[in-house]
């Protein structure tokens, strides 16, 4: 392979470090309208009445939307396919309020201190309702957060709102108690995640205006374009053939963006004043107001043989949703289907569990979406079954774990709100990533510890990691190859640059495929009008189903091109030669170039524009692997955790640019090793977010960067484009155990609740010492 | 006094006298120079950084008012230096862009670092440069960007 496969810049970094006008608070038109939203101060409360009537007369106040001014539609903001597996349980604005930052009313105003000032001077009457703010009291609790008759499924989700349950959903293989029974070693265990909060840096943000067809003009920093406008079509009763969503430069999404967040609230601004609008989130209203992971509580029980041999696995989760149930039994699905048949050679398996409504903000779809929680609590558990059994984890993983050639039961009994699809493992390198992490971490030599000074103990612990590469039978990318006189390329893809590097990766298939150099290869994605459909860059798809339909267009343009270079050189098809700068008649030697043909065809003979679409829907999903090993230091004086190295030994298949792959798993390790120590989600006893800030809220900086190795496994993929799988995920997924398990190796505390802040560690440590006297 | 002066990207300006208004929305806003990225708001994530004086400052919470005098640089007015040229290299070549909102802050910050600092030691370069924030990269690449920059040739710094 000559691009796909090799290193290139991404084709946008220039652009971007220049500082050039590409993201949409760049983009929004001259004069726009500065949106604010009202948000609730309360947890839980019910409307009694909206007073507008100052703030209406307010110089410079044009707009002033509330409950009144939306027809009352059920929807949900997921931001995923149709119909979505997420019930549809949110009105623009709604007569209650359900957690501290939900929506109340807006205002659109000439400037923003106007759009402040309006704020204040509406009058707002709560009746405040008793908050549900214990997840684990949520089910039949005396509130019910959704009493609204309006809400429903799309189909079946176990959704009950009236015992405060979004979701539910159970599934077994075998009998797991009955297995459980006869083990010879059982491990009985629960696990807590938290609310981890995506910050990306760039804010949400959103601009609409009415272009001079009268039709509505949207900038959105979305991760789906296409079911924005879907959702925004169906939400405004305003025509899908009248909107056009253009998603610009993206700084940073994890997820965060998938959802609809400002869109229709600005839309409505524009099509109500016909006049541009603007609205971008304060960081304040991206901690609170937008979504975050999905906090879990997983009890896990696991049963093996004396001999080491694991035989039962029994997962139940309870997942809170917030006061909204965006991907509620997606995320919670996940937390099974990617990360149970990580150990396949069980005789029985059982995952169930509820998603319930809180009053807290809402979670949502996060990089790892759900396997990170679940890999959390099993990966946890396996490390304290080989302490019972008294075997090398290591040695454990290698007996037990999925291998190439191998399935699961569950990959076709789960996939992502219904059933799931059968597949074998027809690529996985995981030994090889364990065998190689287990070298490069030097764990002969320094597992389970060493003392480094008297408070300082440094222990190694390890995890292994599966995810998916997009969503099979359901999810389809399409794309445009366009041929230009003098010979290149547009590659048009509505598949989302989100800053992961899809428009590079993307350009080096077409361009390998097409046998020319990647400057050859013009690059455009997503905007509804012009390029084709693509459900947005959500579930590790981009590079495998997006890839596959620009494979499938490179190959279709190649043949096209060479069916146009036969009747130039007046022979069969089969005797041209192609070679990417031009084509030979292999009978007569004539020589026609690609750039000669493109001109030919534009302007000269058998003038035609050459432009051809292809899409792609999967028809599995190969699960990328990996082994994450890490060596941390524990001061047990202070309880403080440092990481020293990461080892990570990623098959993601072929990796189609081996840098930007490298800047997705290191990027996905830092920041799971955020959700891991450093980044804290708490709640005041009135349901108040605390860290709604980065001084409060505190993501990895520069002084936490530990020592990172990443090597990809030599793998190839039969399946996806250039034998590539998926790689934005799986890098999140392993940080949670694997430092765990360390941690527990430093020093012997088994930390069970994340994020491991320092006073977790002092107390674990105090409680040891305790039990030790 | 009407107007406020100082200097921007080399040139000198004469800007009505808004004392309190944030330095970011005059750039952006007045000026058009849309390198500085609002990420916060709050001074804490560095994507608006510029230089005033060779010091780097969030132009998020500067007020106008004090850059009164000043050299006031963002990135649109260092992309001629031959500082810049060697900074651009190392953070394409080490792969440190890539959602690129922090980038243009990062650029500065690491021009600010190297004026000061020509040669940095790795901890040096996480010390110097902790104020700007990155939730892309896990920060490696940003890191062996500006020791790739460092490297290059003597001090254009």
């Amino acid at each position: 392979m000559k691009v796909a496969s090799v290193k290139h810049s991404s084709v946008d970094g220039l652009g971007l470090m220049l500082g050039r006008p590409a993201y949409t608070a760049d983009l929004m038109a001259k004069n726009s309208l500065i949106v604010k939203v009202l948000r609730s101060p309360h947890a839980f409360a019910k409307i009694v009445s909206i007073d507008t009537s100052n703030a209406q007369q307010m110089t410079g106040v044009e707009c002033i939307l509330t409950a009144k001014d939306f027809k009352r539609f059920a929807y949900t903001r997921a931001g995923q396919g149709y119909p979505e597996p997420s019930p549809h349980d949110k009105f623009v604005f709604d007569e209650y309020v359900r957690y501290v930052g939900d929506e109340v009313c807006a205002v659109a105003c000439v400037d923003e201190a106007t759009a402040l000032e309006a704020l204040k001077a509406i009058k707002v009457e709560y009746q405040v309702l008793e908050p549900v703010l214990d997840f684990e009291a949520a089910i039949n609790h005396s509130s019910i957060i959704h009493p609204e008759p309006e809400i429903h499924e799309m189909f079946p989700i176990g959704f009950e709102p009236k015992k405060n349950i979004a979701a539910s959903y159970q599934m077994h293989v075998g009998d797991v108690e009955k297995t459980l029974t006869s083990s010879d070693v059982v491990v009985d265990e629960v696990f807590y995640t938290h609310a981890q909060a995506h910050s990306m840096m760039e804010p949400h943000s959103v601009n609409t205006r009415l272009d001079y067809m009268n039709r509505l003009v949207m900038y959105s920093s979305t991760q789906t374009p296409f079911h924005v406008r879907r959702i925004l079509s169906q939400v405004l009763t305003f025509p899908l053939s009248k909107i056009r969503v253009i998603k610009p430069r993206v700084g940073g999404g994890f997820g965060g963006k998938q959802a609809i967040h400002g869109e229709i609230i600005c839309s409505a601004v524009t099509l109500i004043t016909k006049k541009p609008a603007t609205l971008t989130y304060t960081r304040k209203e991206v901690f609170e107001s937008s979504y975050s992971r999905h906090p879990m509580r997983l009890s896990i029980k696991l049963g093996a043989t004396k001999e080491g041999v694991l035989k039962a696995i029994d997962c139940h989760i309870l997942s809170d949703t917030g006061a909204y149930g965006e991907h509620a039994l997606t995320v919670f699905m996940v937390a099974g289907s990617k990360v149970l048949p990580l150990y396949n050679k069980v005789d029985s398996v059982r995952f169930h569990g509820e998603v319930v409504y809180t009053n807290h903000t809402p979670a949502g779809a996060f990089r790892g979406y759900g396997a990170i929680q679940g890999n959390f609590a099993l990966e946890s558990a396996i490390d304290i079954l080989c302490k019972k059994l008294d075997v090398d984890p290591i040695e454990f993983r290698m007996k037990n774990m999925i291998k190439e050639g191998e399935t699961s039961p569950i990959f076709s009994i789960m996939g992502e709100g219904t059933e799931g699809t059968a597949m074998n493992m027809d690529t996985c390198k995981l030994p090889f990533c364990v065998q190689k992490g287990k070298e490069l971490i030097d764990w002969t030599k320094t597992y389970p510890n060493k003392s480094v000074s008297q408070d300082i103990k440094e222990g190694v612990g390890m995890a292994i990691a599966m995810q998916g590469s997009g969503i099979p039978y359901i999810d389809m990318g399409a794309a445009t190859i366009k041929l230009n006189d003098d010979g290149f390329f547009n590659l048009l893809v509505g598949a989302t640059e989100i800053g992961q590097g899809s428009d590079t990766v993307l350009s080096q298939i077409a361009a390998e495929a097409l046998e020319t150099d990647l400057s050859n290869v013009i690059v455009y994605s997503s905007d509804s009008d012009l390029t084709p459909f693509d459900p947005g860059a959500y579930a590790s798809s981009t590079t495998y189903v997006s890839g596959n339909a620009v494979y499938l267009a490179a190959l279709s343009m190649k043949k096209r091109l060479i069916t146009e270079a036969a009747l130039a050189l007046r022979c069969e098809e089969e005797l041209i030669r192609y070679d990417g700068i031009g084509f030979t008649n292999t009978n007569t030697n004539e020589q026609i170039t690609l750039k000669q043909l493109s001109n030919r065809l534009f302007y000269n003979h058998d003038q035609k524009q050459l432009m051809i679409t292809e899409s792609y829907v999967g028809h599995k999903s190969p699960p990328p692997f990996m082994a994450g090993f890490v060596r941390v230091q524990v001061d047990t004086s202070t309880g403080e955790v440092r990481v020293v190295d990461y080892v990570s030994v990623v098959d993601c298949g072929t990796t189609i640019n081996p840098m930007l792959a490298r800047g997705q798993v290191e990027g996905a390790i830092i920041q799971g090793i955020g959700m891991t120590l450093y980044e804290e989600a708490t709640y005041s006893s009135q349901g108040r977010l605390h860290q709604n800030d980065f001084l409060s809220y505190h993501i990895p900086t520069r002084k936490e960067l530990p020592h990172l190795t990443t090597v990809f496994a030599d793998s190839y993929e039969e399946s996806g484009p250039y034998g590539a799988k998926s790689v934005g995920e799986i890098g999140i997924d392993t940080p949670p155990a694997a430092i765990a398990n360390a941690i527990y190796n430093a020093c012997g505390i088994r930390l069970t609740t994340l994020p491991f802040t320092p006073e977790k560690v002092l107390q674990a440590i105090h409680s040891l010492k305790e039990k030790l006297r | 006094m009407n107007e406020i002066r100082f200097w921007l990207n080399g040139k000198e300006v004469h800007h009505p006298y808004e004392p309190t208004k944030r330095l970011l929305d005059v750039l952006r806003d007045h000026y058009s120079l849309t390198g500085a990225k609002e990420g916060c708001g709050e001074g804490e994530c560095g994507a608006c950084s510029v230089l005033i004086d060779s010091l780097i400052y969030p132009a998020c919470i500067t007020p106008l008012a004090h850059v009164s005098n000043a050299q006031v640089y963002t990135i649109e007015g260092i992309k001629t230096l031959p500082s810049y040229a060697i900074i651009e290299e190392a953070f394409i070549e080490e792969g440190a862009v890539q959602c690129g909102i922090c980038t243009p802050g990062m650029v500065m910050a690491t021009l600010a670092l190297l004026k000061k600092t020509p040669h940095p030691t790795l901890e040096q370069i996480k010390d110097g440069i902790s104020g700007n924030l990155c939730r892309c990269t896990g920060y490696n690449m940003i890191v062996k960007a500006v020791l790739r920059a460092s490297l290059k040739g003597e001090s254009p710094w």
